[in-house]
């Protein structure tokens, strides 16, 4: 599924990263908590989060994440916006709350991170 | 830094109770690592686990040092901090134990994933603590598959 067929399910915002919108995401993982995401995530995985400080940002590029979508309206700061442009991470936030973002996307057949066999 | 034909080292200081720029040694060790052409793969465990103990130190102790090497046949991160030190090391690393605060917490840390985690994705790791002292992580990460450390 394209990174732009994801915001328009989502009625998404792009915050950055316009020109990555035709990338191809494979898988979805979502999580406030960045212990947990650095735990379970595999790269390649898209970001789901209402966790919106700088850590969010730092985590995503330490998972190789292909992208971040912020929930209930979250956005970064501008610091965190910055670093997100510099590692060329695509953000997008939508206003849905985390359990309807992920059912709109998995029901839209985008699988999560524990359905996905990937070796690292 | 110290090079060596053979080795890599470099040393970081860690500063406490910061949390905007919590992270930042280990995008500085991310960086190198893929300068000197580690496997991305390696890279991602090493940087994982040194992101968790960078915000453990950032969480729990007062300052800290880092020690990088790299040799051929390995990355080795010691990580030595002055703090608090941990009394009960095995309730310390069991999943969901954690003493983090609110404010820990709401910075998306202290879930009681950290350590457990840094052993998930370490391929050797050692910690000892003093109480009242502070607390030395080794994480290792072999370069060389047929090393059996």
């Amino acid at each position: 599924m394209k990174l732009q067929e994801i915001k328009d399910l989502l009625k998404a915002e792009v915050i950055c990263g316009e020109d990555h919108l035709d990338i191809e995401i494979e898988f979805a993982g979502g999580s406030d908590l960045m212990s947990d995401v650095l735990a379970f995530s595999k790269p390649g995985i898209l970001l789901l989060t209402g966790l919106s400080n700088v850590q969010s940002v730092r985590t995503a590029d330490f998972i190789e994440a292909k992208g971040i979508i912020y929930v209930r309206g979250k956005m970064p700061d501008a610091n965190g916006i910055e670093m997100a442009k510099t590692l060329g991470i695509p953000i997008l936030s939508t206003k849905h709350m985390m359990y309807k973002t992920c059912g709109i996307l998995y029901g839209s057949g985008l699988p999560g991170v524990s359905d996905i066999e990937k070796t690292e | 830094m110290k090079d060596s034909e053979n080795e890599l080292s470099k040393h970081y200081t860690i500063a406490s109770a910061d949390f905007s720029r919590a992270g930042q040694v280990s995008t500085q060790i991310k960086e190198l690592l893929q300068e000197i052409g580690i496997t991305s793969s390696i890279i991602r465990r090493a940087v994982i686990a040194t992101y968790e103990a960078e915000m453990n130190v950032v969480m729990y102790a007062e300052e800290a040092e880092l020690f990088l090497t790299v040799n051929p046949e390995k990355i080795h991160i010691r990580i030595e901090d002055k703090g608090q030190g941990i009394t009960d090391i095995n309730l310390a690393m069991q999943e969901g134990f954690s003493t983090a605060t609110d404010e820990m917490r709401e910075m998306g840390f202290g879930a009681g994933m950290g350590l457990p985690n840094i052993k998930r994705n370490a391929d050797k790791f050692n910690i000892s603590s003093i109480p009242g002292k502070g607390t030395s992580v080794d994480i290792i990460f072999c370069l060389n598959q047929r090393e059996n450390y």
